[in-house]
């Protein structure tokens, strides 16, 4: 059965090509950054498993690879590397046409269909996709099929995979690991309290009798807060018990569904605003090769601020229609 | 009073990334700060930040489409989605992108999310085609332009993505929200939850698509003429052998 346990595995033997190829190059601070991180990648499962058990060490130890990942970063230099001339490129692409676009969307397909019928999928009355994260198993299926596809198309040699992949994956550098350091963050947060001193802040800034600044206080909170954590999720629970569910819902008597939809959503806005959130915003900075680290958030922020407006106000129309 | 020490996690965040510190280190750093403010020891600091690493794993498997994308962009994947849009007269830069938004947005309604994706889709395929369609102004894309439109293509993709998320079929999002209040004693149907995220939907792609046609209304006048144009072009093949 495959599960998304395959999938770390997978994406941890390529870790260890990339820092292979990077030592062979004596770029030592990548080599072994990319190392560090294959190897949290390949444990993740037993520490996890040690710590169900109350064994602490092996967190601690993973603990000591993150500390080590940080203090790597800073010292990647996001350097051009060298690609295929664009001569090449264009007269390869001339040649090639349509069948170029095949393995791309074959990754987005066979993660369709895997997310659809995976569950159906079965050899000898053995499930061949496990239930949980579904979805992301059928993606590293499916960039393991586009991979073996776009080799077949462009007669790459095999080994232009792990060069190639390495070339994008050097060229994100330390940015693709923002958004596992964030959420370690967030995790660490949750633990200190610092959702609830926040909670705590706002309600002592709010007049609470009045409906209208209990809404724009959840709100604002929701946005705040979701740019500190980068994360939506992570404010819903502490917003929601600190302000919704006490001063809205059973003061002011609003419609729980309403307001928790369009005060989650209102986090999504925040979302847009935010380098916390970095897979969405930091991200595409390094992908796109983009040269200031807040270019993306400057085209978005308008549509997020439009959209708070919005839900600010269709939270205070519905939630409390009878 | 300790109450509030922890808040000094964010202080470090807020500070790293206005003086535009390495955003990696300055991260821990405020998870250091935060824990050792709540009272909390260095093993379990440590525990607690290998702990929440390595659950969220999931965050880093977009990396797994690199070497297939990487390939195809070794055999002119971005040049060839270039040339295709260049060739399709009726499809312009507003065209493109707006299509985009709404796909993007009923993809995550089916909770199809990870279909599309900024690794996946934007830079092997929106942003080339974005690149083309707007070049159909008859005139190259300066630098900053290109920029411009290259992080116009990754924030409609981050719009579709989360305005259509928690619309309908019970996901992450929903099944939170109604986790949540079934902890604290109000039961509530996935579906009413969802349907209420749909009014935020609509709003979200009538916004954002009155953005791109202003944007792209922007872009398309800024087209410089034709000598200068040829100067750019000249400018613009020396940069494409770099990237």
């Amino acid at each position: 059965m495959l599960t998304i346990e395959h999938a770390y595995w997978l994406l941890a033997a390529f870790l260890f090509g990339a820092a292979w190829l990077n030592l062979r190059e004596r770029r030592g601070s990548h080599a072994a950054f990319w190392a560090v991180l294959g190897l949290l990648f390949a444990c993740g499962q037993p520490v996890l498993a040690a710590t169900q058990a109350h064994n602490l060490v092996p967190a601690q130890a993973a603990g000591i690879g993150v500390l080590v990942l940080a203090v790597l970063a800073p010292r990647m230099k996001r350097g051009h590397l060298v690609e295929r001339s664009a001569d090449e490129r264009e007269a390869d692409a001339r040649r090639l046409r349509h069948r170029l676009l095949l393995p791309a969307v074959l990754i987005p397909l066979v993660t369709l269909l895997v997310a659809l019928s995976g569950d159906r999928l079965a050899i000898g009355g053995r499930h061949l996709f496990d239930a949980t994260q579904m979805t992301l198993t059928g993606l590293a299926l499916a960039c393991v099929i586009a991979l073996v596809a776009a080799l077949l198309v462009t007669r790459a040699q095999p080994s232009a995979g792990l060069a190639e992949g390495r070339r994008l994956l050097d060229t994100l550098g330390w940015a693709a690991l923002l958004p596992l350091m964030l959420a370690a963050l967030g995790g660490v947060f949750a633990a200190t309290g610092v959702g609830d001193a926040i909670a705590d802040l706002v309600k002592m800034a709010i007049p609470v009798q009045s409906a209208v600044a209990c809404v724009i206080a959840y709100g604002l909170g929701m946005v705040l807060f979701t740019a500190i954590m980068g994360n939506a999720f992570a404010a819903f629970p502490v917003l929601t018990a600190g302000i919704g569910l006490p001063l809205l819902i059973q003061l002011h008597g609003a419609n729980p569904a309403i307001l928790g939809a369009l005060g989650m959503l209102t986090g999504y806005c925040g979302t847009l605003f935010t380098p916390m959130a970095a897979n969405f915003n930091i991200v595409p900075v390094a992908l796109l090769e983009l040269p200031n680290q807040y270019d993306v958030i400057r085209a978005q922020w308008k549509t997020g601020a439009a959209l708070l407006v919005v839900n600010l106000a269709l939270m205070y129309w519905l939630a409390f229609r009878r | 009073m300790t109450h509030w020490l922890p808040l000094l996690g964010v202080l470090v965040v807020v500070i790293g990334f206005a003086l535009r510190f390495n955003p990696v280190p300055v991260v821990i750093v405020a998870g250091l700060v935060s824990g050792l403010a709540a009272g909390k020891g260095i093993g379990e600091i440590l525990a607690l930040l290998g702990n929440s690493f390595v659950s969220q794993r999931a965050l880093l498997l977009f990396v797994l489409t690199l070497p297939a994308i990487g390939v195809l962009e070794r055999a002119g994947l971005r040049e060839h989605a270039r040339y295709w849009i260049a060739s399709l007269r009726g499809l312009t830069l507003s065209r493109l992108l707006i299509a985009y938004l709404g796909l993007r947005q009923i993809l995550s309604m089916l909770g199809l999310t990870n279909v599309a994706g900024q690794a996946q889709t934007v830079r092997p395929l929106l942003a080339p085609m974005a690149e083309a369609a707007a070049e159909k102004r008859g005139a190259p894309l300066d630098p900053d332009e290109r920029n411009d439109v290259r992080a116009f293509s990754a924030a409609t993709d981050n719009v579709g993505l989360f305005f259509g998320e928690d619309v309908f079929i019970a996901l992450g999002a929903v099944l939170l929200i109604q986790g949540f209040y079934s902890q604290h004693g109000i039961e509530l149907q996935p579906l009413q939850i969802a349907l209420w995220a749909l009014p935020t939907a609509i709003a979200a792609f009538l916004i954002h698509g009155v953005r791109t046609v202003l944007f792209a209304r922007r872009i398309h006048s800024a087209a410089v003429p034709a000598e200068t144009a040829a100067e750019h072009m000249r400018a613009d093949t020396k940069t494409d052998a770099k990237c």
